[in-house]
């Protein structure tokens, strides 16, 4: 590649040329299909597959590769791991997916608040936001559970509410800069509203940087569901992969497969976004490139 | 030094502010939980006990109104009183300082060990950006930062404690070495290794990526190009004039996670059955002891607003232009 296609392809980084560039980094390219593979594995996967996360198939501590083992063994009660995978994927995608949507929508708007109108408004929201950032995530959302009591809406409101921060002074950064801007202005001379303004003019030229902060959240939240899950503080009934790293711990000594190969599937899960997330990243801001 | 002197006074009543907000979220979450605040209170042992229930109550003023509550509440944080706990019957601060010292070790070392490499990694990256190593860090950074915490530390037991039987499995000491100081020392720093390596490995990954591309910025400014032009040695020019701009935002990064610090490590707390304060917080959640859970909030809450300070106070002394400036 030429410097002069470089420097066409900042110009044009932005809309089209953004997916061009998004398409054209491999990991990145990677990394969407493999997340596509994984949502796909979650919806239809247990279907597939067949097996329930439930049922005893086999003897307990099989490992994998032993004989009538199931491919990645059994647990301590002679479940299938795989099965457990294929199903416990479910739960943490949706929980994760959920809290990630809670966490941006009240970013967004306490963010763009504090940006766009600025002044002791943004003093307050400020404010606000930094009392929820000094309380340690985890143990905010483990008081949250804990005081509402456990269950799916619990568990996706604690993490929602703890991580919404970082996305709120995002938000307000972008705003901040934004409304200075000329087409701003121009809007404002033409009478639009505030709402209409913040919304329909600042909002979608603030989103490439937000988009990118969501794909980040949506692995945080998956680390903070999994963290919960691994401490017996969400549904017990749920199966998901960081309730089976914590009921499987206490074997891991003699029975390494029950907690490695959950604990792989969320790493891959985080790490496939992750590279989504930096191909964005990159293709919205081509000069950050290789940082 | 006296802009020095003033900046630190306002910094430290905003921290004040802070952790009085703090204590008015822990008390309106109370409120908000469905239910009576008086069984929360009295945990388990309320449950049938009408008598005890209206102990807890006038107790904790919860026959009073609303604003009085929250006076009486913050009054007692103001005074160091974080209540007691329904499962020890001890104060909840005595519960929480002795435990203090296994927390801030493991914290502690981590951070010294997740910096301290980081910043060597990133510098070397930083100067060979080609290189393979500059690849595999920023694809370490990628799975350090999807790697859940409690993941890294159960495997690590399962690969040096159980396979290779290199180090402990977990806790924090042996009994065999009671009494004699030099077999203890070297016992608790055996017992750190595998929880202090597993927590700050994940935070190495983001650090080491985070000074790599902060150095790499620096590198590329006027003021080095000047330092090399009128001939100063390379490694002066990388590791005195360079180093010293590239590692503020690691610096702000690395005061910024100290809430996340804390929640990693209660997670390996938990793990290695590290006698922590993350630990208590976790067993008071099972042992429904309220008022224990919600100190352990207040408390790291304020060693987070603790530390913001001397992440403040550091940025002070290394960069003088927020000294001069007074604006940060």
């Amino acid at each position: 590649m030429t410097d002069y296609g470089v420097a066409i392809e900042q110009v044009e980084a932005g809309g089209r040329g953004a997916v061009r560039m998004f398409l054209r980094n491999k990991a990145a390219t990677v990394g969407l299909v493999v997340f596509s593979l994984i949502v796909l594995i979650t919806i239809f996967g247990p279907g597939l597959y067949g097996t329930s996360a439930n049922k005893m198939v086999a003897r307990p501590f099989l490992g994998p590769g032993s004989e009538l083992a199931p491919l990645l063994g059994t647990d301590y009660l002679g479940r299938d791991i795989l099965a457990g995978i294929i199903g416990g994927g479910r739960a943490t995608l949706l929980v994760a997916a959920v809290a990630a949507a809670m966490t941006m929508t009240i970013g967004i708007l306490v963010g763009s608040l504090a940006g766009y109108f600025g002044g002791w408004i943004d003093a307050l929201l400020m404010r606000f936001t930094e009392i929820f950032q000094v309380m340690p995530g985890l143990l905010f959302s483990m008081v949250v559970i804990f005081l509402l009591g456990p269950g799916t809406r619990n568990e996706t409101l604690a993490i929602g509410l703890t991580l919404w921060p970082l996305a709120a002074r995002l938000a307000r950064a972008e705003f901040l800069k934004l409304r200075e801007l000329e087409y701003v202005k121009a809007a404002r001379a033409i009478g639009c509203s505030d709402l209409r303004i913040m919304f329909r003019t600042i909002l979608p030229n603030a989103m490439p940087p937000l988009l990118v902060s969501a794909t980040l959240t949506v692995v945080i939240a998956i680390l903070f569901h999994s963290g919960l899950a691994f401490l017996g503080m969400v549904d017990v009934n749920t199966i998901s992969w960081g309730s089976m790293l914590g009921k499987n711990r206490g074997y891991a000594l003699t029975a390494w497969w029950m907690v490695f190969f959950p604990g792989i599937a969320i790493v891959i899960t985080g790490l496939s976004i992750s590279l989504v997330g930096d191909g964005l990243q990159d293709a919205f801001n081509p000069k950050l490139r290789g940082r | 030094m006296t802009a020095l002197a003033r900046g630190i006074g306002s910094r430290l009543g905003q921290a004040i502010g802070l952790l009085l907000a703090v204590v008015v979220v822990v008390f309106f979450l109370i409120q908000i939980a469905p239910g009576d605040a008086a069984l929360y209170l009295a945990g388990d042992q309320g449950v049938g006990d009408a008598e005890f229930l209206a102990q807890v109550r006038a107790e904790y003023g919860l026959d009073q109104p609303l604003l009085v509550q929250l006076g009486t509440y913050v009054g007692n944080v103001a005074q160091l009183n974080l209540g007691e706990s329904i499962y020890f019957n001890e104060p909840v601060l005595g519960l929480i300082v002795e435990r203090l010292f296994a927390t801030v070790l493991l914290a502690g070392t981590s951070l010294v060990f997740a910096v301290g490499v980081g910043v060597a990694i990133g510098v070397y990256t930083a100067r060979r950006p080609e290189s393979p190593m500059s690849s595999a860090a920023t694809v370490a950074s990628l799975v350090g930062f999807s790697t859940p915490v409690f993941y890294s530390a159960i495997m690590a037991i399962v690969l040096f404690a159980a396979k290779w039987r290199l180090l402990p499995v977990g806790g924090i000491e042996d009994v065999r070495y009671n009494g004699n100081w030099v077999g203890e020392t070297i016992d608790l720093l055996q017992h750190l290794v595998l929880p202090a390596l597993s927590l700050g490995i994940i935070y190495l990954a983001i650090y080491s990526r985070l000074a790599r591309a902060s150095m790499l910025e620096v590198l590329e400014s006027d003021y080095i190009r000047t330092a090399r032009a009128k001939g100063a040695q390379e490694r002066v020019v990388v590791y005195k004039h360079a180093l010293r701009n590239a590692i503020i935002p690691v610096i702000t990064a690395a005061g910024l996670q100290v809430g996340n610090l804390l929640s990693g490590a209660l997670l390996v707390e938990v793990v290695f059955g590290w006698p922590g304060i993350g630990r208590l917080a976790v067993d008071s959640i099972f042992r429904r002891d309220t008022p224990t859970l919600l100190g352990i909030m207040i408390f790291s809450s304020a060693m987070v607003i603790v530390a913001n300070l001397l992440t403040d106070l550091v940025y002070r002394l290394i960069d003088p232009r927020i000294r001069v400036g007074g604006s940060r």
